[in-house]
């Protein structure tokens, strides 16, 4: 038994975090998102750099080969240093799509292209209709000869308005709720016919909704097998949830680090609030939720090189839940103990817990997860 | 033990009920949530209610108000939510209104109240500090005697809609000796009086309504002050029990729990509909529960009130639980909305553009409902005054 880091993954996570730390202050951030894209397309070009935009990809595909331990390291320094960037629509989810759809050349070539920081991507996944439902899929492509003709709406499309290559989930056959029949097709984001509109998530994120009219892709832009697309979602979203997740325990730590200190500093009736063991006793809560959520992060991570295995889909489903609700409990008492600084659009706490809130809500909230966990547990 | 409402009563909740459908609440909740005619909708709203005789229903009929009895203005108060009316804003109505009519003198009644009833007058409360929130006695912002009048300096922080404002009431610390709830006075002063500045403060739902107020050198006559020197502490603490009572919001959330039950039954998830899940029905239930308890908790103020007894410590509880059903019910909605409860719309991506009607707002209501467990007296001081006047600790 044994849950400390190799040599390597140490020197990882200190250099992701001596570099954050240096270079990525709460005004950087503030900076950062209110430019066009969300975030500093020099930034990226920096981290690519460094390597990071390697990290998850497979060796063949020219990555780091990094596993779920290398992940987590990286994505928990996010976290820490609330950073805006499209690390997981642009690596974890259109990268990690091309890479696991196997060892192509042209698919290398273009991972290659992602890997150095020039190729800004999406996955087009969700629906107006679909909730947290993967299969629920209207948008239909139908074949045409040479190609597939895409007609349909794609919502909330992370990274949407600033890529340059997207990756959409299209019908080629079944009704609209059937898990078989959905295919995967790469489309490039000036292709003729598709359109969209772009707005914000309230973490500064830029996302799109995309209209398809009768948009026409070759048929070598079918990514995997005709109709079998579902699998190799399910599989990328599985591995960027857990990433999210060790993001979202980075951000916890943060707002708790950030709500002690406050509290040893602000003063009310002549002594500190950090005095009053009222208020000691719920950062001692914030402080075991982050550690719970550590736990079954190591938990989701220990299982995550058997993926489809019924333990390692528990554990992941656990670790949702837990980060969805400890999430929000750190965040709203992160909040609280603040007082009014803390509903100020100055101070770091709020975006935050807007950051946690987003997270909650994506691949499924702690709500979706509960219910997909009877499925492991209680009918098992 | 009943709640049977008297004859005269139902006849006054249809009356009631009748002025609201010819009212056409929903022109003015529109006007309210665009912040370009929020000002304009909220005059226009007072202006109906103020023809109607009903904009101050619990002032003394003296005064300009409509001498209700308690269970008439928890009758309207339910009536208004349920046709999903505007509330009048509380600065000058329900705050310095009142301390004008019970410690102004005569010169002050007649000057201030007829302007608080029509809404021609804006006023806003200057009451919170940067160092002064949960600990509101130790406020530094000072009032210097200089001849007839005051000098005052110091900052105000918190103060809601300042930038409309044309008066502020304030509490200001007059001296510096002794206790410090001793030393703070009660002033009228004019928002147009050199030496002030207002600086806005953005919230984190994205919205302007908050501010600080600056006072530098600010000369105030001394006859703007309310009752006596050093009594200002006193007068604000009288109210802050119906302050605490009124932020509950019960009837807002009986309604929200309503919207709420409408907007599960059309969510989708897959082919089923929110409405019909397992672990939405526990939250829904749970929120409705706690919400039915209020109500009655609400009711048995209200008749300790009708009976001539104070409300006192028991609308602290009101005020805990009021707001932790508002939060729960924010939050239950903003899940539902899935991930469209983190979107913002603008004007080139409406929500119809985006496919969500519900998700900007409940992202919006969720984000400033953060509040609600803070201001008038954050749910830490409510459950010390608990345990200090109720359980006797």
């Amino acid at each position: 038994m044994n849950f400390s880091l190799t040599e390597e993954q140490q020197m990882l996570q200190d250099s992701a975090a001596r570099f954050i730390g240096q270079n990525y202050s709460f005004e950087r951030r503030q900076k950062d998102t209110s430019l066009a894209q969300g975030f500093d397309p020099e930034l990226w070009r920096q981290i690519a750099e460094l390597g990071w935009l390697s990290v998850p990809f497979s060796q063949q595909n020219g990555g780091f080969d990094g596993d779920a331990t290398d992940l987590m390291v990286l994505m928990e320094q996010f976290g820490k240093g609330l950073v805006a960037l499209p690390y997981l629509p642009t690596i974890l989810l259109f990268g990690r799509l091309l890479d696991l759809a196997g060892i192509n050349t042209s698919y290398s070539k273009l991972l290659g292209q992602v890997i150095e920081g020039n190729i800004q991507g999406s996955l087009a996944f969700m629906e107006r209709q679909a909730r947290y439902q993967l299969s629920d899929v209207k948008t239909e492509a139908v074949r045409s000869e040479q190609s597939f003709v895409i007609t349909g709406e794609k919502a909330l499309v992370l990274n949407g308005p600033n890529c340059d290559k997207l990756i959409v989930s299209a019908r080629t056959s079944g009704g609209q709720y059937d898990e078989e029949g959905i295919s995967l097709f790469l489309v490039d984001a000036n292709a003729s016919g598709l359109s969209r509109t772009d707005y914000r998530l309230m973490d500064g994120q830029t996302v799109a909704n995309f209209y398809f009219d009768q948009v026409k892709v070759p048929t070598e832009q079918l990514i995997g097998q005709e109709g079998k697309g579902l699998m190799l979602l399910k599989r990328v979203i599985d591995q960027a949830l857990l990433g999210t997740c060790a993001e979202a325990l980075g951000l916890m730590h943060r707002l708790t680090d950030t709500t002690i200190e406050y509290s040893k500093v602000r003063k009310q009736f002549g002594v500190t609030i950090g005095s009053f063991q009222a208020l000691q006793h719920r950062m001692v809560d914030m402080f075991t939720a982050c550690e719970q959520t550590r736990s079954l992060l190591f938990r989701a991570v220990c299982s995550a090189a058997s993926m489809e295995t019924n333990e390692h889909q528990k554990n992941l489903h656990a670790l949702k839940v837990l980060t969805g609700r400890n999430g929000k409990a750190v965040g709203n008492e992160a909040i609280q103990l603040h007082g009014g600084m803390g509903l100020t659009d100055e101070l770091d706490v709020g975006h935050g817990v807007k950051r946690l809130m987003v997270i909650n809500s994506l691949f499924g909230d702690a709500d979706f997860h509960q219910q997909k966990m009877v499925i492991r547990s209680l009918e098992a | 033990m009943d709640t049977h409402l008297s004859a005269d009563d139902l006849k006054f909740r249809d009356d009631v009920r009748l002025f609201f459908t010819k009212a056409s609440p929903e022109r003015a909740q529109q006007l309210l949530k665009n912040p370009s005619t929020f000002k304009q909708g909220t005059l226009d709203w007072q202006k109906q209610l103020y023809e109607q005789g009903w904009v101050a229903p619990f002032w003394p009929t003296q005064y300009g108000g409509a001498g209700w009895s308690v269970t008439q203005s928890y009758i309207y108060e339910r009536e208004r939510v349920a046709a999903n009316a505007p509330d009048v804003l509380p600065f000058g109505l329900k705050m310095v209104g009142p301390v004008i009519y019970t410690y102004g003198n005569e010169e002050q009644k007649q000057r201030f109240l007829p302007g608080i009833l029509t809404g021609e007058t804006w006023w806003c409360q200057g009451y919170s500090e940067a160092g002064s929130g949960s600990d509101l006695a130790s406020l530094k912002t000072s009032a210097s005697k200089d001849g007839d009048d005051y000098l005052v300096n110091g900052t105000k922080i918190w103060t809601t809609h300042a930038q409309h404002a044309d008066w502020i009431f304030c509490l200001v610390r007059t001296d510096q000796s002794g206790k410090p709830q001793n030393g703070i006075s009660f002033l009228l002063i004019d928002m147009k009086t050199p030496g002030i500045t207002v600086s806005p403060i953005h919230s984190i739902n994205g919205v302007h309504s908050l501010n600080e107020v600056h006072f530098d050198n600010v000369r105030v006559p001394q006859a703007n002050r309310i009752g006596e020197e050093g009594k200002g502490w006193t007068y604000a603490k009288s109210l802050l029990a119906h302050e605490r009572t009124a932020i509950a919001r019960v009837a807002d959330s009986m309604r929200r729990l309503e919207k709420l039950r409408q907007l599960a039954s059309r969510e989708t998830q897959g082919r089923s509909v929110m409405i019909d899940d397992p672990v939405f029905h526990a939250r829904f239930t749970n929120i409705e529960v706690e919400l039915m308890a209020l109500e009655y908790m609400e009711l048995r103020v209200l008749a300790a009130v009708a009976n001539n007894q104070n409300p006192g410590a028991e609308s602290s509880l009101m005020k805990i639980k009021g707001s932790e059903i508002q939060q729960s019910l924010h939050e239950l909605t903003i899940e539902l909305a899935g991930v469209y409860g983190a979107m913002e719309t603008t004007e080139s991506a409406t929500a119809a553009d985006i496919g969500h009607d519900f998700g900007n707002q409940a992202r919006q209501d969720f984000m400033y409902g953060r509040a609600a467990t803070i201001y008038g007296g954050s749910n830490e001081i409510q459950k010390n005054i608990i345990a200090k006047h109720i359980l006797g600790l």
